[in-house]
């Protein structure tokens, strides 16, 4: 009503657009666990951090600048920046990982020297973008801590390997390959590191049910615990 | 001690430890492999020496009792020297991150106490602050709660020390190092017993704050406690640290620089052999490290020496922090030690009874007597749990390890949607093959040992 709402040079640029990753419907969950928050036949959105407007505050910007300087192709490689709990991540669009990586570990301004490894991250209702491949940096230099995140579809599970980059990611990158399927392209030897070799599916998918393998034990088998009671149908 | 030949072929004439009592050898499919159980090494590699063309591949674990836990090392050898090593992990692999995303966000630290289970505090604490930070209440965890956090941490520090140092030793033969340093470990795993009920996994720091508050006698026994170990500490160092046998045989072995530490992404002691005073307590405090009066422990050998001299310096240096902690609780006297949002503390506060940890008999007598609103509050939060709003965080802390990591995410339910350890000891094991190329087979158990690796949580 007021004349500010229909001001349009304010408005557009501060509405951080919302990021829904998911949309749970109605007693979800219930089959596996005890989450009754569905009860109710509720219908919740679930979004992720919004991208963050400029100023981000701290020593953020400065890293935004500098990433700016030193990369010419910034604006087609970031996809966002967020900022939240205090901690800032750059969400990148796969084909520039590697080099992004690069340029954050080897410019002065910048100088994040080590890779705290990868982490995995499945949203299945996040359609094109199902895979999430999150690295947490660290700038001995300059005392600062950075996230990179990675998106890609669960129909074309390939992202850039930071093995050239960062070598202390090759476990870890073998840890994501082996339980949410993701191909690390450029990895040495991207093989199974925690399950067995001869193990099928990845199994931190989501889904991927608890369970579901039966026991053996001395010739007979036991049902998987996930079928061995039934709370509801 | 599994050794195998893939370089022999199938036609290959027995050889002449066939019917040898201790290097037994049959036919695989990947060639004949030798099941060495005894016996003179060199007459055996000579032979191996005589017959293969390649080098030979000797499989090290993963049962072997110096390759702390289910450790398999691959290493290639010519004679003694090893030329390349691999490791095999996921012999412990038990999948508690994926348990985790079954479980309410309290139940989550019972799982995560097993994950490493030397640093249990540890693998608590930065869950725990990592599920504040969701939630926003870092700054409500009463100081109390913090202080107890810190001095647990510090005990455990203490006791992932003496088992690497204990276990270390023993494996070069100095058992002395290991009937000591396993002696005093258990009088920090009684402290552990009285203050949270368990030894080993304890579920103790819990998202807001800790379980429960210290026994009334709790004080006095860590203080007896650090009385004691401020003497014994030294028995280390004057057995150790000028020892002939014991430098000779970690000064040089497992050496990785700075720039490879780097590369690796190596934390922890490892790293501070190099001379970089990189400690999360000093350069990203946390819980308040800040204001604690201590010293981060350097060496600048860059080899296992230098990382049994860091471990026995960070013992004095928590000897020094559990003192600060321990004055501080007894000045601030009685408190809260968790947060006072009734939609997320622990409806109950634990007491340790003659039968074990419960609930307090007071809150029983609240829900089942006077309260029904008590009751219904109190089955729904330990039911279903509290919400976290949803979001990402990376929450850290210096581990006796390294740094010990926790990528977490939620989807704004009452269960965790993603919570990912990074483990120091899984890291830190890549270097295995940088430290020992060259080097002897004697110096692989050596420098596996500075790494100090736990395999629960390696494989978790």
């Amino acid at each position: 009503m007021s004349e500010h709402e229909t001001t349009p040079e304010v408005v557009p640029a501060a509405t951080p657009t919302i990021d829904i990753v998911d949309v749970r419907r109605g007693m979800f969950g219930v089959n596996d666990g005890g989450d009754t928050s569905g009860f109710g036949g509720l219908v919740r959105a679930v979004s992720v951090a919004p991208a963050a407007i400029r100023p981000y505050g701290s020593w953020y910007d400065d890293v935004a600048d500098a990433l700016e300087r030193a990369y010419p192709q910034f604006a087609e490689a970031i996809e966002k920046v967020v900022v939240e709990h205090g901690e800032l991540t750059l969400h990148i669009r796969r084909e520039y990982l590697r080099d992004v990586a690069q340029v954050i570990r080897d410019d002065a301004a910048l100088r994040f020297e080590m890779c705290m490894g990868v982490s995995g991250l499945h949203w299945p209702g996040d359609a094109g973008r199902e895979l999430h491949a999150v690295y947490p940096l660290i700038s001995i230099t300059h005392n600062r801590r950075l996230k990179l995140e990675v998106s890609c579809p669960d129909a074309d599970p390939h992202i850039p390997s930071l093995y050239s980059v960062y070598p202390s990611n090759d476990w870890h990158e073998r840890e994501t390959y082996d339980f949410f399927g993701i191909i690390f392209d450029g990895h040495p030897s991207l093989s199974r590191i925690q399950m067995p070799d001869d193990w099928s599916g990845h199994p931190q998918r989501k889904d991927y049910t608890l369970g579901g393998i039966p026991v053996e034990y001395k010739g007979a088998e036991i049902a998987p615990p996930d079928e061995r009671r039934q709370y509801s149908s | 001690m599994t050794t195998t030949g893939p370089y022999e072929t199938a036609d290959a004439s027995a050889p002449a430890s066939a019917g040898d009592p201790y290097a037994e050898s049959r036919q695989t499919t990947d060639g004949r492999v030798y099941t060495v159980s005894g016996g003179d090494w060199d007459a055996f590699a000579a032979e191996a020496a005589e017959m293969a063309e390649g080098a030979l591949v000797v499989n090290m674990g993963p049962q072997h009792p110096s390759t702390h836990g289910v450790l398999r090392l691959i290493l290639q050898l010519e004679g003694e020297t090893v030329t390349d090593t691999r490791c095999g992990i996921g012999y412990l692999h038990t999948g508690i991150e994926k348990n985790l995303e079954f479980r309410t966000w309290t139940q989550g630290v019972t799982f995560v106490t097993r994950m490493d289970y030397l640093s249990p505090f540890y693998n608590e604490t930065a869950y725990c602050m990592g599920v504040e930070r969701l939630l926003g209440i870092t700054d409500e965890v009463p100081e109390r709660a913090r202080l107890i956090r810190i001095l647990m941490m510090e005990l455990n520090r203490i006791s992932s020390h003496l088992v690497c140092i204990a276990t270390g030793g023993m494996e070069i033969g100095a058992l002395t190092v290991m009937t000591i340093g396993f002696r005093e470990r258990e009088l920090v795993l009684d402290l552990f017993e009285l203050i949270t009920g368990l030894r080993l996994n304890h579920a103790y720091i819990r998202p807001g704050g800790v379980a429960s508050d210290l026994p009334s006698d709790g004080i006095e026994k860590i203080r007896d406690f650090h009385k004691l170990m401020s003497k014994r500490v030294y028995d280390y160092i004057r057995l150790c640290n000028e020892n002939p046998i014991f430098k000779g045989r970690l000064a040089d072995v497992g050496y990785l620089d700075l720039a490879g530490c780097m590369a690796l992404g190596i934390t922890g002691p490892i790293l501070r052999s190099t001379g970089l005073p990189w400690d999360l307590r000093k350069t990203q405090p946390y819980l308040g490290y800040e204001d604690f009066d201590f010293e981060v422990a350097t060496w600048d050998t860059c080899d296992s020496y230098g990382r049994f001299r860091i471990r026995l310096e960070e013992m004095v240096q928590s000897l020094r922090i559990i003192e600060q902690a321990v004055d501080r609780l007894e000045e601030a006297g009685p408190g809260p030690v968790m947060v006072g949002d009734p939609k997320i503390a622990w409806p109950a506060q634990l007491s340790i009874g003659t039968d074990g940890q419960g609930n307090s008999r007071a809150h029983i007598n609240k829900i089942m007597n006077e309260s029904m609103e008590a009751l219904i509050h109190h089955f729904k939060l330990v039911t279903e749990g509290f919400s976290v709003p949803a979001g990402q965080v990376y929450s850290a802390v210096e581990s006796p390890r390294g740094e010990l990591g926790v990528v977490m995410a939620s989807d704004g339910g009452t269960r965790p949607y993603r919570v990912h350890y990074r483990d120091p000891s899984f890291n830190n094991l890549q270097a295995v093959g940088a430290m020992c190329a060259g080097a002897q087979i004697a110096d692989v158990i050596v420098a596996v040992a500075s790494i100090d690796p736990v395999m629960g949580g390696v494989d978790r």
